[in-house]
């Protein structure tokens, strides 16, 4: 079995620093399998989250020798072991303890969000009509895992801490899916100016480059939501003639 | 109650998978004060890990489906040991349950006419599974969350339930810890629904998650509820075999639905060789027919890899077993084959598949669309569970009821893929609007604070240890390691007696588990609580195991492969005994209705 170092956050919000355990992994193994190898052998006590390990619930983001990541999907072997692994959590968030980080502030962000208000139905017995074509634009924004990589990583939260005036990407994704959903009425477009802070983003895209389903979180869902707000507030030729 | 906060709620749910967040739903919608109480994040339930579908009679694609063939293929899928009222009741509401979550937001892949598209699955005679792609569990667990937060329903992320607590007969709360303070809470609830999922830790190969302790199953277990049919554990036919590391996890049934087929190291699709009696004139005996069927030709026949989940996983591990298996131990499942079939394969395997794709591109480096994939059974449901009546989902324990995987009744001997995803919506419907009722009908419970204490000690003792004593993390490996091998998916008298033995042994052990640390976000402390749930329902299962001597379902015994008819009348039922031992009884199977029996001779002809 080849060996490799980990470096691990070990700490709360009163402090901490980063604790070295040497270790041995299997081939195939991912970085969540030797955490949880270090935690069954070295430290019981090691607090990280996790679920499906395959990819689908987001639970075990943290940053990876610097980079967020998804543990439970990246491989051993994509890492260059003659160096120690550095595991830390996501540092956007509040440290709860070692690699849990308190999230709360994304699920306070979504209740803000005004739900689907879905069109009268279109059939007798109560269904909607609905094309392929139209509901993938939206389906692409479903696949969010909610990881919350994409927050981690978002300057705007991160350096500038406008938590309490941007909702971050990935609520403007989640905005994007409900404006985009063929069956919805609702209008958004004020609260994605004021209240969700779209204006803050000035479209670096790390949030797309984080993302571990691959969303096209800038192009596909920023960009068209923020075509919407300067249609309807910044129109030049409305502010001209009053339109 | 010193020390411990208190909560008080009409409906307390425990646990927001599917079904814990349907239920919340629908008490918050009958208007009565609800909270719910999950072990992890919301929106991260296993329910996630749903990818293919959930079963509903909607005949979107094929109008000759209606409720009457999905009851009957349900039950036959169970072998007739179902609650036929819960089959006849989750065929007529799935439709129902599905169409509402359009409204809620779940967007599902269409049908050229614009309805909700279809697909085949096992064991389902019609293309019945209302799908996105192959994450329709993560699309339908966000479709709940996302409408639910909107109802005003207290949420208690990351708490873990540690008892039930009672008012004479009555349930009338629960004792739970945070755990990122490992602050004690005490709700106190006129009704309780339990929706807490599997047991799928108590082995260790499995596609569930450190949350699957059957901790629903344990609390009704010692709150005095009976639990049926234990003996049921679904071992999914595909799981990945490698890497190591990722054994276990979940390969949809969706490839096979979109024409993946299974072959041994010698290349031969072995599926061929074994079609059952009850499925024969149903199945397809040739590649050519089965292609057809996948791809929507009604004249064609199933292809024998859409057989049920039961069989198919046996005859992989009868295929691993002869050393006919593939380089890693399992067998191969092949989605790239279609290639000759199809001039688009691989964007067809990419839209149709994409977290297959996905997922062993990153977790194997294998790209399904060019090469087969490695794989083999994997523990992941549990048929067995509460015994609950079938309309209300109320438990024999007055205001204590139980929905979803934590529930029984519904799959019988064996579930068919996708009728989990729409059990967890129809009864998470019932089971919420009738704990809403109940709580409305019935006066105010007490808390009875020296149980509080009782439950609040027993509950730190692990750390007073101070870390002398055994690692919690090797007594749940050991007993994962046991339940594999010795009441897995082939079992035998011996090494089930033995299990017996293991299990009680691990519980001596259990007592004196004593992880590091103090309260704060402690997975060491949490395992170490987790192993009293996981030591009960790995009796249970054992013990059921080891009455029921006939293979049937998903329980397979090598000392009594046949059926016996005298238990296909026998449901196993295992309930504590007044000085806490565990009981067994046989309870006769209720004589089904006789319209529902005349479905099922009807379909049987059909």
């Amino acid at each position: 079995m080849p060996d490799a170092t980990f470096r691990i956050w070990r700490g709360d919000a009163s402090g901490g620093a980063l604790q070295e355990y040497p270790t041995f992994y299997e081939n195939g193994m991912v970085v969540l399998d030797v955490i949880h190898k270090i935690q069954a052998e070295q430290a019981q006590d090691l607090a990280c989250r996790w679920n499906c390990k395959a990819g689908k619930c987001g639970s075990c983001s943290a940053e990876i020798n610097g980079k967020p990541k998804l543990m439970c999907m990246t491989r051993m072997s994509d890492l260059d072991v003659s160096q120690p692994v550095t595991v830390q959590p996501m540092q956007t968030f509040p440290l709860l303890r070692d690699l849990v980080t308190n999230v709360e502030w994304n699920y306070r962000v979504k209740q803000e969000i005004k739900k689907l208000e879905p069109r009268k139905p279109d059939a007798p017995d109560g269904t909607w009509r609905m094309q392929q074509a139209d509901v993938e634009r939206a389906q692409e924004f479903r696949k969010c895992i909610e990881c919350y990589l994409c927050q981690d990583v978002c300057h705007v939260l991160r350096e500038h801490h406008k938590h309490n005036e941007f909702a971050g990407p990935r609520f403007l994704i989640h905005i994007a899916q409900l404006e985009m959903n063929p069956l919805d009425v609702a209008d958004r477009v004020p609260d994605l100016k004021d209240r969700h802070g779209l204006g803050y983003c000035n479209i670096t895209k790390c949030c797309t480059k984080v993302c571990p389903e691959e969303i096209t979180i800038t192009d596909n869902a920023i960009i068209p939501l923020k075509e919407r707000v300067v249609d309807r507030f910044y129109d030049p030729l409305k502010k001209l003639f009053g339109g | 109650m010193p020390g411990i906060e208190t909560y008080e709620y009409d409906v307390l749910v425990v646990g927001a998978g599917g079904a814990g967040l349907r239920a919340a739903i629908e008490a918050s919608n009958a208007g009565v004060k609800v909270g719910v109480v999950c072990k992890s994040l919301l929106g991260k339930a296993h329910t996630v890990m749903a990818e293919g579908g959930m079963a509903a009679a909607m005949a979107n694609v094929d109008e000759r489906d209606n409720w009457r063939v999905h009851f009957a293929d349900t039950m036959r899928g169970g072998q007739y040991l179902n609650n036929w009222r819960m089959a006849e009741l989750h065929a007529k509401e799935a439709p129902s349950r599905v169409k509402e979550m359009e409204a809620w937001g779940a967007l599902f892949d269409r049908t050229p006419d614009g309805r909700i598209l279809q697909r085949n699955f096992g064991g389902h005679r019609y293309p019945r599974l209302a799908h996105v792609g192959d994450r329709t569990g993560l699309e339908l667990i966000r479709t709940l969350q996302d409408h639910g937060i909107h109802l005003g329903m207290d949420v208690h992320m990351e708490h873990t339930v540690v008892e039930l607590l009672m008012d004479g007969e009555r349930v009338a709360g629960a004792f739970a810890y945070d755990r990122e303070l490992g602050r004690f809470k005490a709700f106190r609830a006129k009704a309780v629904v339990l929706a807490t999922g599997g047991i799928g830790r108590s082995f260790r190969v499995t596609s569930n998650s450190w949350e699957y302790t059957g901790d629903g199953h344990s609390l009704a277990y010692r709150a005095g509820a009976v639990l049926k049919d234990m003996e049921f554990v679904q071992f999914h036919p595909t799981g990945m075999v490698w890497p190591h590391s990722v054994a276990g996890i979940l390969v949809t049934e969706g490839v096979r639905g979109e024409g993946g087929i299974l072959k041994n190291a010698e290349g031969r699709r072995f599926m061929f060789d074994d079609i059952p009696d009850l499925y024969k004139h149903q199945t397809a005996d040739n590649a050519d027919e089965g292609w057809r069927y996948v791809r929507g030709d009604r004249q064609a026949r199933r292809p024998p890899e859409l057989l049920t989940r039961d069989h198919v996983a046996r005859c992989i591990n009868r295929e691993i077993k002869a050393g006919r298996g593939s380089e890693h131990g399992g067998v191969y499942l092949d989605i790239a084959w279609i290639k000759e079939k199809l001039p688009n394969a691989e964007e067809h395997i990419k839209r149709k598949l994409p977290s297959m794709y996905h997922q062993f591109e990153k977790l194997a480096g294998i790209d399904i669309t060019k090469e087969p994939m490695e794989v083999g059974p994997t523990t992941h449901y549990v048929m067995g569970g509460v015994e609950v009546d079938g309309d209300s989902q109320m438990s024999s324990v007055p205001g204590l009821f139980a929905a979803g995987e934590c529930a029984s009744g519904l799959h019988g001997a064996n579930r068919l893929g996708g009728n989990s995803l729409s059990d967890l919506l129809v009864f998470g419907k019932r089971a919420g609007e009738h704990a809403a009722a109940f709580a409305r009908e019935h006066g105010a419970v007490s808390l009875d604070a020296d149980a509080v204490a009782r439950v609040e000690r027993m509950t730190l003792e692990p750390l007073e240890r101070n870390g002398k004593g055994e690692n919690p993390y090797a007594i749940q490996h050991e007993l994962q390691e046991m339940m594999q091998s010795h009441v897995g998916i082939v079992r035998h008298h011996g090494e089930m007696e033995d299990a017996l033995e293991g299990i009680a042994h691990l519980r001596e052990r259990a007592i004196h588990a004593a992880p590091p640390g103090n309260r704060e976000y402690n997975p060491g402390w949490h395992t170490a609580l987790d192993l009293r749930n996981l030591l009960t329902i790995s009796e249970a299962i054992t013990r059921s195991a080891l009455s029921r001597e006939e293979s049937r379902g998903a329980h397979a015994r090598e000392d009594f492969p046949e059926k016996s008819a005298e238990l296909g009348k026998i449901n196993t039922a295992i309930r504590r005994g007044p000085d806490g031992e565990m009981l067994l009884e046989k309870h006769a199977v209720k004589p089904i209705r006789e319209d529902l029996q005349a479905i099922i001779d009807e379909q049987q002809q059909a």
